[in-house]
């Protein structure tokens, strides 16, 4: 069981709010992102849930009950850190095993909770060595597995795996998944990529300045996003916001079209403008467009084989049906 | 990036470090030798290196007249002491401002090591008055305080750079882990901080040995420790050279031997950590 | 992080360390400031009560302050002097590659541990005693009479004493300075064309301008209170008598411990003029 909900939650360090009076419930067994960019508030919010810092004001209940009040350790939940946190001095089963010690857990049943996280992480092998002895992934598992020998009501990441490289990220991202699949634990998990959030949530919550700027799953948000934040953050490359007249057409102070949303050619179209950088993955092309009159700079997603080169003047259609429209507030338009 | 140096440099070099190097060496291995020498031997003209007759004699002499044992005692007692004090009463205060740092620990912290500063000639009267009173003159326990008061700003200061290299993540997992504040401080941060907590009581052990203010003037027979020993023999009717050097060998090969070991704590302990 | 719990912890495991050395710089202090205003002699009457700053004005118009004074800065100054500039040297030549290195660092660095009485005696007798001392039978090998170093150079021959001991310190810390300098800025120089002399001055001695400065702040600070040195050598007699140890002799020695308490009050308020450039020091470096 793992239901938390934040009721009316301030946090002030000295005279500086930083998250103002914020309402958010997460259902249990649900993995919940909060994505963000840096400074947003959201890891201070995980640690709120964590009770590694006191509330200002507001409430936090976990299943129901109230948990403002209480410390850390026993709230039931477990946290993995960015830097993995594993006690160097211990070795790997003392590390997984450090949590039941502190609860009294009988050794049998310790040793019994540790060869089934051993097992499911693969670190049988390892569980004798140091964590100075084992490489990044290796040290995010054992993080994982000091986690999971609790059975906590949820698990807290914060930011996990942006101290590993990408290919491992990828890797690490998928077990975590498979993980949330296989437990079904809330999860709540902080970063500030949103490829991260996009991919492995249940529910996305959409931070800026301590204040929430949408709720919703991956495709509400990247389909009907709230807000011009919430449509530049989710989405790469980012969303073309175009001012003007052009956005005066479609009656709306702004609009934003995605990348991946514009046909391009090199004979006619609505747009034109010209290729400044072509970048090619392979799969696509991401065309960098000035002088297009429309905004500063412009992107726009092409098939891998598209060959514009420097200079080259391009036309470009959008797709009339996924124009998102925006007023001065920066609020949607629908 | 290192570079290749020519041969001939490198041993220019070596040549000129390893003079310099013995000559600054030179008063310790000379004392050092002369304590092996006879009296008559020690003051010979000209001096003789290494070519005379090898003796312990003035090894026992200094050893069964002048009570040297309890001098040496003594030097334990208050350098352990004092340092051990220290440091029971410096972890959990370096511990609130590693960790739980506020607008205020930069300052207190700063002012703890602006009280090492202070002269000790400035307050020698008003200590010898409450050691009188409080009959703590002459013991080793008022020597133990004392001590421990002069290096406790050293001593947090040590401890307080060890573990502010100790991420307070680690700390947080712990508590939520489950872990007390005293299962905190006693399963994670001492273990963890042992190399720094070593190296702290080993600076603090050098310096407290030598310290030569208070050992002086707080003592007379019974709690004197190896500074006062050794002062003793600046009168002119102590003055056999050899013996002399027995005593001062005995004195300080103990903590040369420790000193050689905290070479890199040194500095960064004796400098609060302004140079690195 | 922190929370109330832990915030109200801290104050607690903080309290005796401060507790402790605010007894132990107040409480003396306050009765040194007490008596540096009365006529107070234990020996000789006692508390015979309030004077004001009668011996305030009489420390420093004694015959014996202003000397005191000129020994002080002169040992000061010549053992800084001595030592940054041997330190600089030393550490730039034990930075250089060679065989041996570490054991060449240990013993430059031996020196520091020997205890004050023990290197203050050595090179009394051993060294600067006119008929026995090595120096004595070096001078003879030579042809020259020996020198009575203690009385005839009295002030040299400290000075050299505390040289020697502090040189390392020194050595050490500006070895570690010189370390932290990056050697692709000096290369960078080599590129541009700097000689060597050049880049020691261009590059080298400025990355060593603070640990200069931290060297001489503190150096200064121990030696403000060099005793053991002269109380083991001269007994601060031919015109080395410091201020530190002039009132030593105030207070324990003649026991006039109002008119020593007074001097004891100047010795805090120089000691404090050099600590608060020092902790401005130390005080940036913990920002960082």
């Amino acid at each position: 069981m793992g239901q938390i909900q934040l009721n009316q939650v301030t946090k002030r360090f000295g005279s500086v709010e930083v998250i103002p009076p914020l309402d958010l419930t997460i259902e249990d067994g649900e993995f919940c992102v909060f994505v963000g960019p840096s400074g947003c508030g959201k890891s201070t919010l995980l640690r709120l849930i964590a009770g590694l810092e006191d509330v200002s004001s507001g409430h936090i209940s976990i299943d129901g009950v109230d948990a403002t009040e209480t410390p850390p350790a026993k709230r039931g939940l477990a946290m993995v850190f960015q830097s993995y946190a594993l006690y160097p001095h211990m070795s790997v089963r003392k590390n997984i095993a450090f949590p039941m010690r502190m609860a009294g857990i009988d050794e049998a049943e310790q040793n019994r909770r540790i060869e089934a996280a051993a097992k499911a992480l693969n670190l049988t092998d390892y569980l004798e060595r140091r964590p100075g002895q084992l490489s990044g992934g290796q040290r995010q598992r054992v993080a994982i597995g000091r986690a999971i020998v609790r059975e906590p009501a949820a698990f807290l990441f914060d930011e996990p795996l942006s101290n590993l490289d990408a290919a491992l990220r990828v890797g690490m991202r998928l077990e975590i998944s498979e993980l949330h699949e296989r437990l079904e634990t809330t999860m709540i998990y902080v970063t500030h990529d949103q490829v991260e959030a996009m991919t492995m949530a249940d529910k996305i919550v959409v931070l800026r300045a301590g204040v929430i700027e949408q709720v919703g799953s991956p495709l509400e948000l990247y389909h009907a996003p709230r807000n011009q934040f919430v449509a530049g953050f989710i989405g790469s490359p980012k969303m073309n916001f175009i001012e003007g007249p052009e956005a005066a057409k479609h009656g709306a102070h702004t609009i934003g079209i995605r990348p991946e949303h514009i046909a391009v050619s090199a004979e006619s179209g609505p747009w034109s403008g010209v290729v400044s950088v072509s970048e090619h993955l392979g799969s696509d092309t991401f065309l960098h467009v000035h002088d297009t009159g429309l905004a500063e700079s412009f992107t726009v997603r092409a098939d891998g084989e598209v060959n514009f080169r420097h200079g080259d003047r391009i036309y470009m259609t959008p797709r009339e049906d996924v124009i998102h429209k925006f007023d001065a507030k920066g609020l949607r338009i629908d | 990036m290192a570079r290749a140096v020519t041969k001939n440099r490198k041993i220019i070099n070596t040549a000129a470090a390893w003079a310099v190097g013995l000559l600054i060496f030179f008063p310790i291995l000379w004392t050092v030798l002369t304590s092996f020498k006879t009296e008559a031997t020690a003051i010979a003209d000209p001096p003789v290196f290494l070519a005379f007759d090898w003796t312990l004699e003035n090894y026992s002499v200094v050893m069964e007249r002048s009570d040297y044992m309890r001098f040496l005692w003594n030097s334990v007692i208050i350098a352990g002491g004092s340092t051990i004090l220290g440091i029971i009463i410096a972890v959990p205060a370096a511990w609130s401002m590693a960790f739980v740092p506020s607008k205020r620990t930069k300052d207190i912290l700063l002012w703890m090591l602006s009280t090492k500063m202070l002269p000790a000639v400035g307050v020698l009267y008003p200590i010898y008055l409450m050691f009188i009173e409080l009959g703590l003159l002459d013991t080793q326990f008022g020597l133990v305080i004392v001590l421990m008061l002069i290096n406790l700003p050293i001593i947090v200061w040590m401890l307080y750079t060890y573990f502010k290299e100790i991420p307070g993540e680690i700390l947080e997992a712990a508590r939520m882990d489950g872990a007390s504040l005293r299962e905190e401080v006693l399963y994670i941060l001492t273990p963890m901080a042992i190399p720094g907590i070593a190296s702290t009581l080993l600076l603090n052990v050098i310096l407290a040995w030598n310290e030569a203010f208070w050992t002086l003037n707080l003592t007379a027979a019974q709690a004197a420790p190896l500074t006062a020993f050794i002062a003793s023999y600046s009168s002119p009717e102590g003055l056999f050279y050899a013996k002399l050097s027995a005593a001062s060998t005995m004195a300080i090969a103990p903590i040369l031997v420790l000193g050689w070991f905290s070479q890199k704590q040194l500095v960064s302990g004796l400098t609060f950590g302004a140079v690195k | 992080m922190a929370t109330q719990h832990s915030r109200s912890a801290a104050r607690v495991m903080m309290a005796p360390a401060v507790v402790l050395l605010l007894g132990w710089m107040l409480v003396p202090l306050i009765m040194t400031l007490y008596f540096s205003f009365k006529q107070y002699l234990p020996l000789r009457g006692g508390d015979l009560g309030w004077v004001g700053l009668d011996n305030y004005v009489r420390f420093v118009t004694s015959s014996a302050f202003w000397p005191s004074v000129v020994t002080t800065l002169a040992i000061v100054g010549g053992v800084l002097l001595i030592t940054v500039v041997f330190g600089v040297l030393l550490a730039v030549l034990l930075n250089q590659p060679m065989w041996g290195q570490g054991i060449v660092r240990i013993l430059v660095i031996a020196p520091f541990f020997v205890m004050p009485t023990v290197s203050a005696l050595v090179w009394k007798n051993m060294f600067m005693d006119p008929v026995n001392g090595l120096f004595a039978h070096l001078w003879k090998f030579f042809g020259a009479a020996p020198v009575e170093w203690l009385s005839q150079a009295s002030m040299t021959s400290i000075t050299m004493i505390v040289s020697w001991q502090w040189l390392p310190f020194a050595t050490l810390i500006l070895l570690t300075a010189i370390q932290s300098l990056d050697s692709e800025q000096l290369e960078a120089a080599e590129m541009d064309g700097a000689p060597p002399l050049s880049r020691f001055a261009y590059i080298t001695l400025p990355h060593l301008g603070r640990a200069i400065t931290v060297v001489i702040l503190i150096q200064t600070i121990f030696l403000l209170s060099i005793f053991a040195e002269i109380f083991v050598t001269t007994q601060g007699s031919f015109g080395t008598r410091t201020l530190t140890y002039l009132i030593y002799q105030r207070v324990l020695e003649s026991q006039n411990v109002g008119l020593g308490s007074a001097g004891g009050v100047y010795a805090i308020i120089l000691a404090n003029i050099v600590a608060i450039f020092l902790m401005r020091i130390v005080g940036k470096n913990l920002d960082a």
